[in-house]
């Protein structure tokens, strides 16, 4: 509601004075409410013109015209400090937002002390700070515009941002301009606008999370300014300028103080591991104290998950990359020898063989006495659990890699030409959906969602009923990860090499996580950490809610087999030829 | 552990489902929860039938009406069996600034415009290339085209916008402001699907403001993010089941901030069609002074 002009003061006329004329417009109707409102400003206009202090622009003048009232002040070469963090590449250093800091609680501390009434700034935030030619910070646009602002009613838009929440109570106190100052503080080091923000929310973006540069010290010293309840902020400007002079002191004088994270790698010890003759890409099962785990070998291992030790394997005539699935003291997995096995629990004695046409990687799954999986063939067998008969096959239109989903009566799969099937227990299409590129990863569900990623590098929340996209969330790369859920997170890899976490509700990425290579693997949930491998030799256990590294265990190579968690041990298979067995 | 359980036995759907009616309190299941869990389990083979209605009114001390609405009820073709279709939008223009129902109007036609021409193809089966984008992007990219047209045609005006759009039997809601929808259940229920982007809700969330503070708070009125206000747009989107033998409904605050939830549950169930639903909710809110305008849509999944 007003203008700044740059204009030369004429009564100079041999040299350019450079004045700042601010405009401000009296839009009030009501004759009386005007007068008010004049008088108002020209009383604030004498109690500006009597202030002395560097970082406080002088007044030369002040008049009203008509429904105009101009102020004429000081011209103050330089940027404001809006325009400062919008122009820089990158954080400010903190070593000059903090010399301005302190400025800052300078010029506050002089105006709070002010007799006989002390001065509230009321609208302290980066554009009302210039920092002129010589790096020093002035305070421009004192609240003397805010007379002009008539309030206006029905439902209406307020940007607050750096005002503190005292202030909707009406207060205006000096613990309200250090809050102020809290914010712009913010605002500078972190280069978050908080206008962009929910009010009062600097809480929720810690800043040496988004500024790692930033000292613990002034970190501190910004967030008690930004403390909610006033009583827990510094009680004065004078005592924060004091706090930011410790801090000055400390950072100057000693070396930056260096993030030290508690991350334990390498370290980490194996409860036990037992080497195969060749790699491992799939994942284990356990079943009553027993690992069951598939060999590049052409073996299907049985271990002892106390111990790791061997008690029997069972030779198919090809690689076994399949999860074994146990059900009725039975083993079930396929191979890339075209059949399906199954073999005693207990012995590791056949028990019968199932043929397809094809290689077998997806893992079987069993449900209402059938058992399904997906075949090079590109056929969906259902498979008669008892018997070894086949009840059904469903012709698709690649071969199958993915594990297929047996949930709400139907299964779900994806196949290497990228369509994605959704058929009922009778062997019936129900829906299908195409991507982009091949869908090897296995879907998952929570409520009347499929979620499923495709190597087109997208994850997709698919309607379980009728196979609409509800959301999509793009990965860096494709992705052959299968997703896992736990709450409303979901967790997956990509061969960009992150580990992603995204809202399942919203489609937001909650956080990710770097690994040194492409990811295989599929994360698995346990308490409340997420274990996840990666190509990189490693597997990483972090904290699911904010994906902060607890660990990293380092195979001695890639890790694209998935890790199962049982009684605070997780059991996990390497192309090194071992499976391991680490404590949680 | 029973994670691990479940892998392994290929059950992991059955705890799952039980999950989305997993509220708050722990108290026994109502025969509404437990029917509506059945709902889920039954997802199978059951048609359904989604039917809508509307109120409007400007209310007992406005003269003009900022609310806008829009309303939808269509099936489109699906793979099997033709799937329900609905499309609700209620936006409430902000007063104090100009152009109040331009912006809420604006909202609403362009919201609509942009969604249904996305579906178009399936609303009149016409030949059809499958839609490129997902239900929440279709939503987002609507809900910043109207954006930018406010910004662009009406500057300085905003409104609040909440949009469901029904697929089948799951709701995709766009909300930004303090308009809200409701899942509500006969058996008393009522569960705010959106959160208010106000000032009072935000300071309530934060612990500043106690529950009667709230209530007789100044600047209720007072939003934090409204279409048409600021460079960047957040909206809130996300999708939910429908409300299984339940109501959606959505409205502006001149309903929800005017009458208690009690209130609107008698307004809903002692009416025996939804549109004299529509008509008690709105009779209720002029009844109790009607200070805004009101705007209310019921809709329901039948059969």
């Amino acid at each position: 509601m007003g203008s700044v002009y740059r204009a030369r003061d004429l009564h100079f006329p041999n040299v350019v004075k450079l004045v700042a004329v601010k405009e401000m417009i009296n839009l009030a109707p009501d004759p009386i409410i005007r007068q008010t409102i004049v008088q108002n400003f020209e009383r604030e206009a004498n109690l500006l013109a009597t202030l002395n202090h560097l970082a406080i622009p002088r007044i030369y003048d002040y008049f009203s015209h008509n429904e105009h009232s101009y102020l004429v002040l000081e011209f103050v070469h330089g940027k404001d400090l809006e325009t400062v963090i919008n122009d820089a590449n990158g954080f400010l250093p903190e070593d000059q937002v903090i010399s301005w800091a302190i400025q800052l609680c300078d010029v506050l501390a002089y105006l709070h002390g002010h007799k006989p009434d002390p001065i509230i700034f009321r609208d302290m935030k980066p554009s009302n700070v210039m920092i002129n030619h010589n790096g020093d910070v002035v305070l421009v646009d004192f609240g003397i515009a805010k007379t002009f602002q008539t309030g206006s009613k029905g439902t209406m838009i307020g940007t607050e941002g750096y005002s503190p929440p005292e202030q909707y109570r009406g207060e205006a106190t000096p613990i309200a301009d250090v809050y102020s100052l809290g914010a712009t503080l913010h605002h500078a080091i972190s280069r978050r606008d908080p206008r962009l923000e929910p009010p009062f929310s600097f809480a929720e973006r810690p800043l040496r999370r988004i500024n790692p540069n930033v000292s613990s010290e002034f970190e501190a010293v910004i967030n008690t300014a930004l403390q909610y309840n006033p009583a827990d902020r510094f009680p004065s400007a004078g005592a924060m300028k004091d706090a930011l002079m410790n801090v000055a002191r400390k950072t100057g004088a000693l070396s930056k103080i260096t993030s030290a994270l508690p991350v334990s790698s390498g370290g980490i010890k194996p409860l036990w591991s037992f080497k195969c003759e060749d790699e491992i890409r799939g994942t284990p099962a356990l079943h009553q104290g027993t690992i069951y785990i598939g060999c590049y070998d052409n073996n299907l291992y049985a271990l002892n998950a106390a111990d790791g030790q061997f008690q029997w394997k069972y030779a198919a005539e090809g690689g076994i990359v399949t999860r074994p699935l146990i059900f009725d003291n039975n083993v079930f997995f396929g191979s890339e020898d075209k059949r399906l096995h199954v073999v005693n629990s207990r012995t590791g004695k056949m028990v019968w063989m199932y043929y397809t046409d094809g290689k077998i990687y997806s893992s079987p799954r069993i449900a209402d006495g059938h058992i399904f999986f997906g075949s090079e063939d590109q056929d969906l067998h259902a498979v008669n659990v008892n018997t070894g008969r086949a009840i059904w096959k469903f012709a698709t239109d690649g071969p199958i890699h993915s594990t297929p989903l047996v949930a709400n009566e139907m299964i779900y799969f994806g196949t290497e030409s990228g369509s994605f099937y959704a058929l009922d227990f009778r062997g019936e299409l129900k829906w299908r959906f195409q991507a982009k590129r091949p869908v090897t990863s296995s879907p998952a569900s929570k409520g009347q969602s499929i979620y499923v990623a495709s190597l087109d590098g997208t994850l997709y929340s698919l309607d379980a009923k009728n196979g609409w996209a509800i959301w999509k969330f793009r990965l860096g790369k494709g992705s052959v990860s299968s997703p896992v859920i736990a709450d409303d997170y979901m967790f997956i890899g990509a061969a960009d090499g992150f580990i992603y976490c995204v809202d399942i509700r919203t489609a937001k990425e909650v956080w990710r996580f770097k690994t040194e290579n492409q990811i295989s693997s599929s994360p698995a949930i346990y308490k409340d950490s997420m274990y996840c491998g990666s190509v990189d030799g490693s597997l990483y256990c972090l904290e699911y809610r904010t994906g902060r590294l607890r660990w990293k265990f380092e195979a001695k190579a890639a890790i694209t087999g998935s890790p199962i968690v049982f009684d605070d041990i997780v059991y996990v298979g390497s192309i090194d030829h071992n499976v391991y067995a680490l404590f949680a | 552990m029973a994670d691990f359980f479940r892998k392994l036995f290929g059950k992991k759907e059955e705890p799952d489902k039980l999950k989305p009616m997993d509220m708050a309190t722990t108290a026994p299941l109502s025969d509404q929860q437990i029917s509506s869990i059945m709902g889920f389990q039954n997802l199978k083979s059951e048609t359904k039938q989604l039917i809508a209605s509307v109120g409007q009114s400007v209310g007992k001390q406005r003269d003009h009406n900022e609310d806008s609405v829009l309303a939808l009820t269509s099936t489109i073709s699906g793979s099997a069996d033709s799937i329900p279709f609905g499309l609700y939008i209620v936006a409430d223009g902000m007063g104090g600034h100009q152009f109040g129902e331009v912006a809420s109007n604006a909202a609403v036609r362009i919201m609509g415009g942009n969604i249904t021409k996305k579906f178009h193809s399936y609303l009149y089966n016409l030949p059809t290339q499958s839609l490129q984008e997902s239900l929440q992007e279709v939503m987002e990219s609507s809900i910043a085209e109207a954006h930018q047209y406010v910004q662009r045609e009406a500057p300085g005006s905003g409104t609040t916008v909440t949009a469901a759009l029904v697929l089948g039997q799951q709701v995709t809601i766009a909300h930004v402001g303090d308009s809200r929808a409701y899942s509500i259940f006969p058996d008393g229920r009522i569960d705010t699907i959106t959160r208010d982007h106000s000032l009072v809700k935000r300071l309530e969330e934060l612990g500043h403001l106690s529950k009667d503070e709230a209530e007789n708070f100044p600047h209720r009125n007072v939003l934090i993010r409204a279409l048409g206000q600021g460079e960047l747009l957040e909206a809130d989107i996300f999708t939910i089941p429908f409300p299984q033998t339940g109501y959606l409904m959505i409205c502006s605050d001149g309903l929800w901030g005017v009458i208690s939830e009690k209130e609107i549950l008698r307004a809903i169930t002692e009416a025996p069609t939804l549109n004299r639903a529509c008509q008690n909710l709105v009779d209720a809110a002029n009844a109790a002074g009607g200070p805004d305008n009101i705007s209310v849509v019921l809709a329901q999944l039948i059969g």
